[in-house]
């Protein structure tokens, strides 16, 4: 069986202007939610109280919040949670409140109402915790951009690496703007799967670009373009059955792995989607634009000062 | 070209044996056990005691499955929980108190797998169910307290060396004394500075008054404050010993921070209680010459005199206690339960250290038919349990505190006072509970978004490569097994986003052979021979899948520096399944194709599709 027989490179790079707009349409939009809509941060990063109940009946939803209400606690947010036996009750922070106890509190409540209430899950994270775990996951973010960057600037050339980190930031800016539209919630796991796609997404990236280099070895008299084409056109058949054999998995994440795991599996849908797109038709494009050439790829591996060919 | 010489074919080998034995205790499940560990430093555990335990059993009539001591204790399985139980509370009679018997599941894997160390792979509180807590020490109040003790040392120095002063007072974490004059408050800081050179000494003139302020030097308070933690996490081990948890995780995280984790705990609300609790049990004077009628009026209404607080006991009678602490609870060595001889009623009888038995004998002898207050201090509140009378000098360090509402009450106290007081006040900051049903339904979602996810990758790898595809699917397989054996030896811990982890790990390592496939096809296209190609595929890819599984490294390491909680397990298994998958996806699927193609002499065509 195989799929993708290419007889003749695809030309890819003439529609670089076209491609990169898309991007940066989309990107705008993301950036556009984010700023208008927000994330929906989970109680990880916010700080509060989240429980997860169930009922061997459907709940009655009302009757809980009634529940809730009656102790004082008018902020909080009672819903439904996978099926209709399971529910999310949130309580955001409130100043003055010994916090570590109100998930008692509310199960006492809970359970005066209708004993077989059985408790699955609390979190409970301080504010003081949740602005840490914001500010250490914006720190790993950046560290992996750095650490990727400075490895392909050192493996390959600096222009490559600055496209590679381009083109995975938009993925990352991509997933958030749909977490932030739908207002899925944005909680630590979904974190760890956006790091994870700016780890994967980046191989991607590199398979291309060794082709890249790969090709200007041998194809010694075609332009710059189309030895970027021939590269693009020779790895697509592995890329995407690369990503489809991630998706596949991801995809069963999504279907088996519950609601702890949905989000997660979403980030990653969406993080390999647009991560097939952007390394080859963002990271390229963009290499090409920052001006990649024979001389400084090939050459640059033995003399750096190749750098002095630009402009 | 497509051979491998035979030490490698042996390395591949002899690896896949090892992981295959360090994988298997997974593969055996779990019986319910009982496990014997020493509630104090000084009680042993060692053959003895499992001699013990198992006659202990014998009389008993319970049946067990195993018994044997390991370095955390003795460890007894049991074939199900009532059993359990049972054996449970026949050990706990028989043994005493001087060892903790705690409820655990142990792996069912045979003896000798447990002798190379094969251990299953440790599960997170997620997937057994149990509480994570966070604690936040307040180290403000751990150097309020010591300022406060200063108070009174200041005191009874300054007395010693007959020096006059006008009074003693802390403000925040300095402590003011005032005398009349220059020449007394010389004298006084000579010998205070020669008592305590911890503290900082600074004198001013304060409305006629001469002020001596003492605060603490920083590398006193830091001391102060790794201390408080130390003793903290001290007296949190000795609260959960008394709780019989298995394998309780207390750790120091930060400079202030303690992490507590508590798996198959079920009753948090118990357990959130018995280590919130910050009681501390304080034994203060009463000021008897400032406790008149109208004083207690007026502090009844908020006029409290200087160097005093107003209390009222349980009884309702109200009392001005003085500031100065005489004896805290580090120096208690014991405390247990009991019933007044004379009165009846629940009292708790509590034994002092021999410096505590010293500083009591002398309170007492010097304020004979004066009251002593028993102060218990929670969450800042503090309440007097009782104020008896001294009757007479106490030495010998036993004390009956008498007071208790009833039983309960005094064996709360007891275990509270026994269990050690809190240095400092902690408040939990974070908690993470899961019901042990939802462990259970969290393992089975994660298998089977593995299981499926793996069955699906496999059927299409195997459809699209035909061969070379299967070959890639045992490499998956081998990547799996290897990534198990390495969790379960280097007991990792594993969490769901841990599993979520392992199926990723899966997905994004069949990369390689992607890479590796397609490359071979591609080199067949251009007209190499097929063991020109297997070679040059191999070769060519290998470049490509280094880079690629070095960036998701990065990705990886810094998930693991900077993340918590699920993300430190995601990275954990990430990194590891990098590692792993390097081996199977290059060295073990090379290994097979090598045997399968590399001795034929001549090969029309290979099976990849």
């Amino acid at each position: 069986m195989e799929f993708f027989r290419i007889k003749k490179d695809i030309p890819f790079m003439s529609y670089g202007r076209l491609t990169t707009t898309i991007s940066l349409v989309t990107f705008l939009l993301s950036v556009f939610f984010l700023a208008t809509k927000g994330l929906h941060l989970g109680v990880d990063f916010t700080g509060g109280t989240m429980m997860e109940v169930s009922y061997p009946q459907a709940a009655n939803l009302d009757s809980i919040r009634k529940s809730v209400d009656e102790i004082g606690l008018k902020d909080a947010t009672v819903q439904n949670f996978g099926t209709s036996q399971d529910v999310l009750i949130r309580l955001p922070i409130k100043p003055g409140l010994s916090t570590a106890q109100l998930s008692d509190q509310v199960l006492d409540a809970l359970s005066k109402a209708e004993p077989a209430v059985k408790l699955h899950r609390v979190e409970f994270v301080g504010p003081q915790v949740g602005q840490e775990l914001y500010d250490k996951g914006a720190l790993a973010m950046l560290f992996v951009c750095v650490g990727i960057m400075a490895y392909l600037a050192m493996r390959f050339e600096w222009r490559f690496a600055v496209a590679a980190v381009i083109a995975n930031m938009h993925d990352v800016i991509i997933i958030l703007g749909f977490f932030a539209f739908f207002q899925w919630e944005f909680n630590l796991t979904v974190l760890a799967a956006v790091l994870a796609v700016l780890g994967y997404s980046v191989n991607e990236s590199v398979v291309v670009f060794d082709r890249v280099r790969e090709n200007f070895r041998k194809m010694r008299k075609a332009s710059v373009p189309d030895v970027i084409n021939n590269a693009i056109t020779r790895t697509m058949s592995r890329t995407i059955i690369t990503h489809f054999s991630t998706e596949l998995m991801v995809l069963s994440m999504l279907f088996f792995g519950g609601e702890v795991l949905h989000n997660f599996a979403l980030a990653l849908t969406i993080g390999i989607l647009f991560g097939i797109y952007s390394s080859v038709l963002v990271a390229s494009p963009i290499a090409m634009y920052l001006g990649v050439s024979r001389e400084n790829l090939i050459g640059g591996e033995k003399k750096p000062e190749a750098e002095e060919v630009l402009p | 070209m497509n051979r491998y010489p035979l030490w490698k074919y042996l390395m591949v080998l002899v690896v896949v044996l090892v992981g295959l034995f360090y994988a298997a205790p997974n593969l055996f499940g779990e019986s319910p056990a009982v496990q014997i560990t020493a509630a104090k430093t000084n009680t042993k555990v060692d053959s003895a005691l499992l001699e013990n335990t198992e006659n202990i059993l014998k009389q008993e009539n319970i049946p067990f499955e195993a018994l044997f001591l390991d370095a955390t204790g003795v460890k007894v399985r049991f074939p199900n929980t009532d059993i359990q139980l049972q054996a449970k509370d026949a050990l706990q009679a028989r043994l005493g108190k001087d060892y903790v018997i705690a409820l655990n599941l142990l792996s069912r894997s045979p003896e000798w797998l447990r002798s190379i160390g094969a251990r299953p792979m440790y599960l997170g509180l997620d997937l057994r169910g149990g509480v994570h807590f966070l604690l936040q020490v307040d180290m403000k109040a751990a150097l309020d307290q010591a300022a406060e003790r200063y108070v009174g040392d200041f005191r009874s120095a300054l007395r010693t060396a007959r020096l006059s002063y006008l009074g003693v007072s802390r403000d925040g974490q300095a402590v003011n004394v005032r005398f009349k004059d220059t020449a007394e408050l010389s004298k006084g800081q000579r010998t205070l500075e020669k008592e305590y050179p911890d503290l900082t000494f600074r004198s001013s003139d304060r409305g006629g008054d001469k002020v001596l302020t003492a605060v603490l030097s920083e590398p006193a308070k830091k001391r102060i404050q790794e201390f408080a933690l130390k003793q903290n996490i001290q007296t949190l081990h000795n609260r959960i010993n008394e709780l019989g948890v298995a394998e309780p995780v207390i750790q120091q995280q930060g400079l202030d921070r303690v992490v507590v984790q508590l798996p198959g705990v079920q009753d948090t609300a118990k357990a959130k209680e018995i280590l919130g609790r910050t009681a501390t049990l304080e034994i203060r004077m009463v000021d008897e010459d400032k406790s008149n009628a109208i004083t207690l009026e007026n502090a009844s209404k908020g006029q409290v005199p200087f160097g005093t607080e107003f209390y009222t006991d349980r009884n309702g009678i109200p009392m001005l206690v003085k500031k100065n602490v005489i004896l805290t609870g580090d120096y208690i060595t014991d405390a247990g339960p009991g019933m007044d001889q004379q009165g009846g009623g629940a009292v708790v009888h509590v034994t002092l250290d021999g410096r505590g038995a010293r500083i009591f004998k002398q309170a007492t002898r010097e304020n004979v038919g004066k009251r002593m207050a028993i102060l218990l201090i929670e969450k800042g509140q503090a309440e007097v349990i009782t104020a008896p009378v001294i009757r007479e000098e106490i030495g010998g360090g036993r004390v009956q505190i008498s007071g208790m509402a009833n039983t309960q009450e005094a064996t709360d106290v007891a275990l509270l006072l026994r269990a050690g007081a809190l240095a400092a006040p902690m408040e939990i900051i974070e908690e993470r509970t899961v019901g042990p049903s939802m462990g259970e339904a969290n393992i089975e979602r994660g298998m089977h978004s593995t299981l499926w996810g793996f069955v699906a990758i496999s059927v299409f790898m195997i459809a699209y490569y035909m061969l070379f595809g299967s070959v890639s699917v045992l490499a998956l397989s081998i990547n799996l097994l290897l990534l198990v054996a390495l969790l379960s030896m280097l007991q990792a811990t594993l969490t769901l986003p841990g599993i979520a982890a392992v199926a990723l790990t899966l997905g994004m390592a069949i990369d390689a052979n992607v890479l590796i496939n397609e490359r071979i096809r591609e080199e067949l296209r251009n007209g190499n021979t097929p063991q020109a190609s297997i070679h040059a595929g191999y070769e060519r890819a290998f470049g490509t899948i280094l880079d690629a599984n070095v960036t998701t490294m990065i990705a990886g390491l810094a998930l693991f520096m900077f993340g918590t909680g699920p993300v430190k397990g995601f990275a954990v298994v990430h990194v590891l399944g990098i590692l792993t998958s390097m081996f199977s996806a290059v060295l073990v699927s090379r290994a097979v194709i090598n045997l399968i193609y590399g001795y034929r002499r001549k090969i029309s065509k290979l099976s990849i599709g």
